[in-house]
């Protein structure tokens, strides 16, 4: 009985490898691609058992087939079952994702022969289950013009292409197939949102960014770098480029890659890449990169929280929230805020100017829809912002370093004169007697007076009072930052931890959650359907990285896959500090954000370099925009010089920035060149939910709009073709293509369930329906103020830090309340002076009581997120976008960066509207023209972050910048000495006249 | 016949710049024949946006005035162009032909608003189009109107009677109506970029102590009539709008009978007058 039961697994076998053969020659007669693929080699593959018991080898001749039973003595190439058993699994329809990769982590299938081999049957074979799903794309609108979809930072988009040519990228404008759009019922009226997918401005841009003369398009050597002669690393940044072939570029790589492992050690490889990424979940940084990446090992560059530091270092201690970053929990605040706000405080926030990262411009009606209620707005913020000349409303401009000495003085209003949520205060937070002693002057002999606060922030104690005095007597919604609960360039400075958890205590003493007293400014929390299951970007693609992404939660379990670790993760360099780890040789980091799960992982430190590990010998930098976001950026500039690092690639689509320091440059494709599948702002992680800033959730499928301008490539294939030179490329792509993958993201989604693949191909998005009524988010935190359990829990705090289990009791804080004074804080350095447990006004250490410094650097430079471009992403290129007149300004031939003044500062230096000036300090020196302004108070300078170009006049590194890297000025010191953070926003400065060099 | 007609409203518009960009991306390096011939990527701005800051810091504000070529009825391009190298299409849209126009610089002179510019490269004049090859097309737009997030920029396809009754209606301007050109680009709150404001503060003292005045009266005085009257809002702020620049002597009167401070001011251009004590 049981050999006979054996025998059928053999029998079924021999059916399938016969089958197979006939299954090919059919494809191959049907089909063209299987026909041309099937003639890319000549080669003999055997497939059989481990045992050689059984087999079957197939010969390929001039695109020809044939096969034989047996195993033959000399195959190219084989692919080996452990088991009949284990090979009809797996060649028989009706098999999983799932049952191939669990055989191929247990080597129950394995295979032998040259890569070369084994990928093109592995990727045959893949085609002979795929073909014909691949063929009909797109929407032919007639003349020749095609309609593709794509996804992108600024939103979804279509893209009209007509002789293989972008003709123009469009907003998607819904149909009446696409599901409607909610609707919210408040003060009598009904708001519902436009039937379009509004892109942030630069979305507008892209098309000029695609056929940018910047653009890499093919690979390039530094003339003077030679891997087997002089490397002449001293020129990096200097000297010009040669094209070079695809060939040779990638030999280059490959070829230094396995030097430096056999010569050093993996973890000699250093690998960064920026905050974002052109969107899609494959070609995702999170995803292919990564994937490649942990194949080859590396050390890691760990990004600190710049955009979220004094909610990260500071909030997250007296609220919790350590999944989301130190954010506050802004669910349900639209549908909250147009039933019952009064007045909406823009704290630090320019929501209109910062787009919620990837919102377009979807918040913008909303607000839109609160003025024309009559909700008032005060807005706060040294820059009369973009919002606030919007809106209307009263501007309150404090100093830059004004740190938390305007919430203190609030506070002390609101205690002298009886206006705080008492109740509240005494049944849902701890510590605040200690807090209101401060306030009082109880313990420094300090009285946090209006008065008091004026001399610190120059805002007139009168309007403080008004302000606090309104504030309690309305039902008033705080947005902090640009989501309205987190972010804000106040938290980007010395000052920003106080700042950030002043912020929180304000909340605490209004009663944060109950009716109409909330966190938000519009920008997130629409009522879209939540639990529509799409993967955001951090859920980590095809990464298989189950330790730095987001993988494990949903996608690996859905889109099963080979998992990749990177075995050098030990040893990581915070982004901030890479120059110090490369010139100095050693840096420490604090707080790894991969792993913030409990609210103490922010006190984890690591060291580079760790013991016995390789320092950086070998630097694979995707793109170039660290010269441009990161602060005293001259450093990074002198750290490519270093003969330390023996080699540096870096992959990009633009040849700008550090793109220019690099001995190898490889060119990356746009996502409108490859095949991608996202779905608009969900990045997921830390974000999760985020989608919820969209009036719509949209999916795209990221069509392949036009073909790779030049020799361009997507970072898919290049990181495949360097597999294929490292023996990776099976392991790497699993033997599926790009569009294999994306088959694979949709099958792992929901979409299927609303969607076939053949419309969704066609169509190229999907708008997933809202929820019904009663099945919205109910205001944040309302639970909490009512005493409840929260019943409105989504993914964080985890189990372990609640009391009592899953019945979700408290906040994350050890108390489960709101803390004044922070337990995790008081265990970790209760004398800590830089971060007291209990927030205190600690003056900026770089701002108007460092005294000497002040009077050679007068002039206080704020560095918001730019306006018209996504960090640098859509800046310079020689595109369209340099010609906004708030963006650059064109003189004498050039585009400059713009710094904005007060009337009064620029008359005392002689300047006028649109003079050159020299912007500078002992970091460095820019080159912009000036704006002349009453937007700014006088002694504070506006230059947004995040220029693309970096355009020395003489040294790079020391010599005045002309394409506008305002971070050359801004400080590398920390905001507190044991984080890894920045305050850029804490940078003094004098400007005069630029009269040439 | 009906016949396009754009609409810009002030008050909504914050120089997002999707227009301008929209504008890039659909005209620079696309050739419409017979509408127009591609846009060159920079200097050109097709619909510009003009900013102007009001007021002295902190009591400001800041208006943006899109503008596109007014496809005027009684346009000055037409009347200057040889060859008929501009033309009015029926539905109101003024075109400049691409290739009749060659050469004739004059024409970017001949615009008063300043909408037509030179294409030094191909030799011709060129000018925003309303995206005529998108409306002809089956397009409810052009392409900024389609990108404005705010609703600032809408167009209409209505006869020249329904429009009459929207001017009305919504109390709508033309720009720099001196200059009688007849355009179909019609403004609303036009003042917020137009006109003058005069705002202030207003503050008492109690033992040094400063404090907002709520609710205060302020009246303001021009050619001795009473112009405007407000309130002082919780900050003690208060503006006079829709003012005309260079427009003379205000005197402004804050607070009840017997306490009441004057203030005088010669108004040029928006003025914010510093902390008033009462």
């Amino acid at each position: 009985m049981q050999a006979k039961d054996k025998k059928i697994p053999k029998m079924t076998f021999f059916a399938a490898l016969l089958g197979l053969e006939k299954m090919l020659k059919i494809q191959a007669r049907r089909h063209i691609e299987i026909r041309e693929f099937m003639k890319q080699k000549n080669c003999c593959i055997q497939i059989k058992l481990k045992d050689n018991s059984q087999g079957r080898y197939f010969i390929f001749n001039n695109g020809n087939v044939c096969s034989k039973n047996g195993i033959h003595p000399h195959p190219d190439a084989a692919l080996i079952f452990y088991d009949a058993e284990t090979a009809v699994a797996l060649m028989m329809p009706g098999h999983t994702q799932l049952d191939q990769i669990h055989a191929m982590k247990n080597f129950k299938i394995t295979q032998e022969g040259p890569e070369e081999l084994t990928m093109w049957f592995a990727r045959l074979g893949q085609m002979l289950i795929t073909v014909g799903q691949y063929q009909h794309y797109g929407v032919d609108i007639g003349n020749g013009v095609m309609k593709y979809t794509n996804g992108t930072v600024a939103g979804p988009v279509f893209v009209y292409v007509k002789n293989g040519k972008i003709l123009r990228i469009t907003p998607i404008e819904f149909d009446n197939i696409d599901a409607d759009s909610w609707t919210i019922k408040a003060r009598g009226k009904e708001f519902t949102p436009p039937r379009i997918s509004t892109l942030s401005p630069h979305g507008y841009n892209f098309k000029s960014q695609v056929y940018s003369p910047d653009r890499l398009l093919y690979p390039l050597k530094r003339v003077d770098f030679n891997p087997t002669g002089e490397r002449n690393c001293q020129n990096r940044g200097v000297s010009g480029y040669e094209r070079i072939s695809w060939d040779e570029a990638l030999d280059i790589v490959a070829g230094e890659i396995k030097r430096i492992k056999r010569e050093y050690g993996p973890s000699a490889i250093l690998q960064s890449t920026g905050s974002h990424h052109t969107l899609g979940n494959l070609g995702y940084f999170m995803s292919a990169q990564r994937r490649f990446m942990n194949l080859i090992g590396h050390t890691f560059v760990l990004q600190n929280v710049d955009s979220w530091e004094g909610w990260y270092w500071g909030a997250m201690h007296h609220w919790g929230g350590s999944m989301s970053l130190g954010a506050g929990d802004p669910s349900g605040c639209v549908e909250e805020a147009l039933k019952h706000c009064e007045m909406m405080i823009f704290w630090s926030s320019d929501p209109e100017s910062t787009n919620g990262a990837y919102g377009g411009m979807e918040g913008t009606i909303r607000r839109l829809w609160l003025k024309d209620l009559g909700v008032k707005f005060v807005h706060i913020d040294p820059y009369y912002n973009h919002t606030a000349a919007l809106l209307g409303g009263k501007w309150i401009a404090p100093r830059p370093d004004y740190g938390n000495a305007l919430s203190l003085a609030i506070a002390y209003v609101w205690i002298t004169e009886d206006l705080y949520d008492k109740e509240y205060v005494k049944t849902r937070t701890t510590g605040f007697d200690e807090w209101k002693d401060y306030v009082l002057g109880r313990e420094d002999g300090i009285l946090k007076t209006p008065e008091w606060q004026e001399k610190e922030t120059n805002v007139p104690a009168k309007d403080v009072r008004a302000l606090a005095r309104e504030w309690a007597s309305k039902k008033t919604f705080l947005g902090v930052g640009g989501m309205g609960c987190t972010l804000g360039g106040a938290c980007r400075a010395a000052t920003g931890i106080e700042w950030a958890r002043s912020m929180v205590y304000l909340m605490a003493m209004r009663g944060l959650g109950k009716e109409g007293v909330s966190l938000g400014n519009m920008q997130v929390t629409t009522p879209v359907d939540f639990t529509f299951f799409f993967p955001g970007y951090t859920e980590g693609g095809f990464s298989g990285d189950l330790a730095q992404t987001g993988l494990a939660i949903n996608m690996y379990q859905k889109m099963p896959q080979l998992p990749t670790i990177n075995p050098y993760y030990r040893q990581m360099v915070p982004r901030i500090n890479v120059p110090e780890a490369i010139l100095e040789g050693k840096c420490k980091g604090y707080g790894n954000i991969m792993d913030a799960k409990s609210i103490e992982h922010q006190f984890q430190t690591y060291e580079y370099p760790q013991q016995g590990y390789s320092k950086i010998k070998m630097y694979y930098r995707y793109g170039g925009s660290f010269i441009g976001t990161m602060p005293e950026s001259n450093r990074y500039v002198k750290a490519y010089k270093s003969e330390e690092v023996e080699f540096v690639v870096n992959q990009s689509i633009w040849l700008e920035g550090e793109a220019k320091f690099a001995d190898i440059i490889l060119p990356a494709c746009t996502n409108f060149e490859r095949w991608d599948i996202s779905e608009a702002s969900n990045p997921g992680g830390y974000g999760a939910g985020l989608f919820s800033q969209l009036n719509h959730r949209v999916v795209t499928l990221q069509h392949k709009c036009i073909e790779p301008l030049g020799e361009s490539k997507s970072d898919y294939d290049i990181f495949f073709e360097l597999a294929k030179r490292l023996n990776l490329a099976g392991y790497y792509s699993e033997g599926c293509t790009e569009l294999d993958w994306v088959k694979r993201t949709f099958d792992a989604s929901d979409l299927p369930r609303y969607i076939s693949w053949k419309d969704f191909m066609k169509k190229g998005y999907f708008v997933v329906p809202a929820p019904k009524e009663g099945l919205t988010q109910k205001p944040a935190y309302r639970w909490f103020a009512e005493g409840r359990n929260n019943d409105e829990y989504k993914m964080g705090p985890l189990a372990a830090d609640f009391k009592d289990g899953m019945a979700y009791e408290g906040l994350q804080t050890p108390s489960g309340k709101i803390e004044f004074v922070a337990t995790t804080l008081k265990r970790y350095d209760p004398d800590d002076r830089e971060r007291p447990p209990m927030s205190k006004y600690i003056p900026s250490w770089e701002g108007h009581h460092v005294t000497d410094l002040l009077r050679k650097y007068p002039l206080h430079l704020i560095t918001p997120h730019a306006r018209y471009t996504f960090n640098t992403m859509n800046d310079g290129k020689g595109s369209c976008v340099n010609d906004v007149k708030d963006h650059r300004v064109l003189i004498d031939g050039y585009y400059y960066w713009i710094v904005r003044m007060n009337n009064k500062d620029a008359m005392a230096r002689g300047i006028a509207n649109g003079d050159l000036v020299k912007m500078f300090n002992d970091r460095g020196a820019v080159i912009c023209a000036a704006q002349v302004t009453e937007r700014l108070p006088h002694g504070t300078v506006h230059s947004y972050s995040s220029s693309a170009v970096y355009d020395p006049i003489g040294e790079p590194g020391s010599s005045p910048d002309r394409g506008g890297c305002v971070n050359t000025l801004t400080p590398k010191r920390p905001i507190i000495s044991r984080s890894s953070s920045t305050a850029a926003n804490s940078c003094l400065v004098q400007i005069e006249k630029w009269r040439g060099a | 016949m009906r016949k396009w007609n754009m609409i810009i409203d002030v008050r909504n518009c914050e120089d997002c710049n999707s227009c301008f960009l929209a504008c890039k991306d659909e005209h620079v390096d696309n050739d419409f024949p017979p509408y127009s011939s591609s846009q060159p990527k920079h200097i050109h701005r097709w619909i510009n946006i003009m900013r102007k800051e009001r007021g002295q810091f902190p009591l400001i504000d800041v208006a943006y005035l899109p503008r596109p070529c007014m496809h005027c009825d009684d346009a000055p391009c037409i009347k200057h162009a040889a060859d008929n190298a501009v033309y009015k299409r029926d539905d109101g849209i003024v075109v400049i032909d691409p290739i009749r126009s060659k050469g004739q610089r004059n024409l970017v002179q001949s615009c008063p608003y300043g909408a037509i510019w030179w294409n030094a490269e191909k030799g011709i004049p060129q000018k925003c189009v309303f995206c005529a090859h998108l409306l002809d097309d089956g397009w409810q737009k052009s392409r900024c109107v389609q990108a404005c997030p705010t609703g600032a920029l809408r167009m209409l396809h209505v006869e020249d009677s329904e429009m009459e009754k929207i001017i009305q209606d919504e109390r709508l301007e033309v720009l720099y109506p001196e200059y009688q050109t007849k355009p179909r680009v019609y403004y609303k709150n036009l003042y917020r970029y137009m006109k003058c404001f005069i705002a202030g503060s207003v503050a008492s003292a109690h033992d040094g102590i400063e404090d907002c005045v709520n609710g205060e009266p302020v009246v303001l005085y021009h050619e001795g009539k009473k112009l405007q009257e407000a309130r002082t809002d919780c900050f003690g702020d208060f503006k006079f709008d829709d003012l005309d620049p260079d427009s003379g002597l205000y005197t402004i009167r804050i607070g009840f009978e017997k306490r009441a401070v004057v203030k005088e001011v010669n108004l040029e251009q928006s003025c914010s007058i510093e902390k008033i004590l009462i």
